[in-house]
């Protein structure tokens, strides 16, 4: 260390300062010619960090062994005695879940359910959404208002309201013995048909909102066309309508199928006990079982049942780019 | 218009669509002011479950989490979505722009719970090799919330950027603006309502969000939704109707206050728009 005089320390407090401050406009300098791999690199790094990186965790755990321990698993890379790093995989919970009746019975089930809900949603979505491209602007707006507003309202009291709808005492009941259909309430609550009403109800905007997107940018001339050269209206819709507006339906139909598939609220609330789905089973082998291996095993092959349709997904979103609603 | 014949079959579906989506929430409300313990049958009008609510210090603790985590939560996630969709639409090709398109994208699709679980399993690593987090609550739920949001911030902004040309900025560059210059004085402004529908859009997400909280909270941070699911799942509870009241009306006039004023100021845009390029005849 040298000893300098007040004065000269003072001086380089100064230029320390003067080095800091043009340290600082280069920055900023920098920062204004590399301004664009700024807004790049931060959410990029973001979504490496906290989505993608995830995902390859749940994979190492999940070819881990279940261990009573904190955090409760093996690790992958372990030190031998004789100093050698040995690596040690795991597939017994991916074994666990192929032999278990139990997994592969509530892979199905989902996959029956979110199939079926999808096609009723789109049952009900398409025509809606027809009627809404068709119908004069002031009342289309409020229309697409009316159906984008329960976006924003919370899904968790929107899957609550059915609770008090098919409860034994609740309106439906009430409603079917009051028209003289049924003498006693029927269960409809904690039944495979009120997973399937939560479904729907909750998903239809989903349906609605991308094929509305795609039905408006439609040629309607083309339908006149169609008629004029005398075509009926079951043979437009099949050779017309229903082509032109292919890739609504399938972005809808994924919108609604590759969430539901793993839907946890609603299983849970309206089926009760009486239907398993994977994301319930997901969930309560975490919190009730703490078998994050298993958990994990069971994300992981949840995952690989539904990369195929997001994938396909990307591509029609990646097509359909600027229908955006 | 619509043509008669088609026109009653699709009438009668959209007032059956419609009666579909409100009928429930509306009976939601009209039961948080009965009397009865029982919430299906009736007992008689009464405001007591408000009283209720409002008494329970568990409710506004976990309000106050959750309004915390939602703002905290929708000002990053705009700020990010919007660099993301501007990377994604005015850049071009980038390095590893397949990739990034896709970790913006896939939030939209993927299962909460995968999300959820495999966001603490990061949370729990990081902890054992760098320390942190040493809690998991404000901060853990309000990263993982602003991963999902930020993915519906980008959508929005991306249907913005293409929906709005290139013209303006093309304009801008032609005059001799540095693209910095354009980004700052025309493209940001155009994006302001887009911003302000994704913060919105965020805020509410993060209020709602069940499942990925549940799995990365911590013991003692419960948020609302969190404090509702635990009374509801064993049964109905007048004052989560109550509850449910306040929340749904509170956004339906947030959100219809929002409407109108993004629509107001579309009208003004146009009728300026207008005037520009008619002004010179006067």
């Amino acid at each position: 260390m040298i000893i300098m005089k007040p004065t000269a320390v003072k001086s380089t407090g100064i230029q320390r300062y003067q080095q800091m401050f043009a340290g600082v406009s280069r920055l900023l300098q920098q920062l204004q010619a590399q301004w664009k791999s700024v807004v790049v690199t931060v959410p990029y790094f973001w979504m490496l960090l906290f989505f993608l990186a995830p995902f390859f965790i749940i994979l190492k755990i999940s070819v881990a062994e279940s261990l009573i321990a904190s955090p409760p698993f093996s690790d992958l890379l372990e030190w031998t005695r004789d100093g050698a790093l040995s690596i040690r995989l795991s597939f017994e919970n991916y074994s666990y879940l192929w032999k278990d009746d139990l997994y592969i019975n509530t892979y199905l089930g989902s996959v029956k359910i979110a199939g079926i809900s999808t096609l009723l949603c789109l049952l009900l979505g398409y025509p809606i959404a027809y009627a809404i491209v068709r119908s004069p602007p002031t009342t289309k707006n409020i229309l697409l208002m009316l159906v984008i507003l329960p976006f924003w309202t919370s899904f968790l009291l929107r899957v609550y309201a059915w609770m008090g709808l098919l409860a034994d005492q609740g309106l439906i009941n009430d409603l079917l013995i009051w028209a003289g259909i049924i003498d006693s309430p029927i269960r409809l609550l904690y039944s495979h048909f009120a997973v399937y009403v939560g479904i729907i109800y909750t998903y239809v905007p989903f349906m609605i909102l991308p094929l509305y997107a795609n039905m408006e940018k439609l040629d309607m001339t083309l339908h006149e066309a169609a008629a004029d050269l005398g075509a009926r209206p079951a043979v437009t819709f099949l050779t017309v309508t229903l082509p032109m507006t292919w890739p609504g339906i399938v972005a809808g139909s994924l919108l609604v199928f590759i969430p539901a598939t793993g839907e946890f609220i609603i299983p849970d609330l309206l089926g009760g006990g009486n239907v398993q789905m994977i994301g319930r089973v997901l969930y309560n082998e975490f919190h009730s079982n703490h078998d994050w291996p298993v958990a994990s095993a069971v994300a992981v092959a949840l995952l690989v049942l539904l990369v195929l349709p997001m994938m396909v997904y990307q591509k029609v979103q990646e097509k359909e780019s600027g229908s955006g609603w | 218009m619509v043509k008669r014949g088609s026109s009653t079959f699709l009438l009668s579906m959209l007032c059956f669509g419609m009666a579909f989506l409100y009928v429930p929430m509306f009976l939601l409300i009209v039961y948080s002011f009965n009397n009865s313990k029982i919430v299906p049958v009736w007992g008689g009008f009464s405001t007591r479950w408000y009283k209720v609510l409002f008494e329970s210090e568990e409710v506004w603790n976990a309000l106050a989490l959750s309004v915390k985590i939602a703002l905290v939560n929708a000002s990053f996630a705009t700020l990010l979505g919007t660099l993301a969709g501007l990377a994604l639409v005015r850049f071009g090709s980038f390095r590893g722009r397949t990739l990034f398109g896709g970790m913006v994208s896939a939030p939209l699709v993927m299962p909460e719970v995968i999300t959820g679980l495999s966001l603490l399993m990061l949370f729990i690593t990081l902890k054992e090799f760098v320390g942190w987090p040493d809690k998991r609550g404000f901060a853990t739920i309000t990263i993982a919330h602003i991963t999902f949001s930020m993915a519906y911030v980008a959508v929005i902004i991306q249907s913005r950027l293409t929906g709005m040309g290139t013209t303006l900025e093309e304009a801008a560059q032609d005059l001799g603006a540095r693209p910095l210059r354009v980004l700052v004085d025309i493209t940001l402004p155009l994006l302001a309502p887009g911003m302000l529908a994704g913060w919105l859009l965020a805020f509410t997400l993060s209020l709602d969000d069940l499942v990925i909280a549940s799995f990365v909270t911590g013991p003692g941070s419960n948020t609302l939704p969190m404090l509702i699911y635990s009374r509801v799942r064993l049964g109905l509870r007048p004052d989560i109707n109550a509850l449910a009241t306040i929340i749904i009306v509170t956004v339906m006039f947030a959100v219809a206050i929002a409407g109108w004023i993004m629509m107001r100021q579309q009208k003004q845009k146009e009728r300026e728009m207008q005037l520009a390029t008619t002004g010179d005849a006067q």
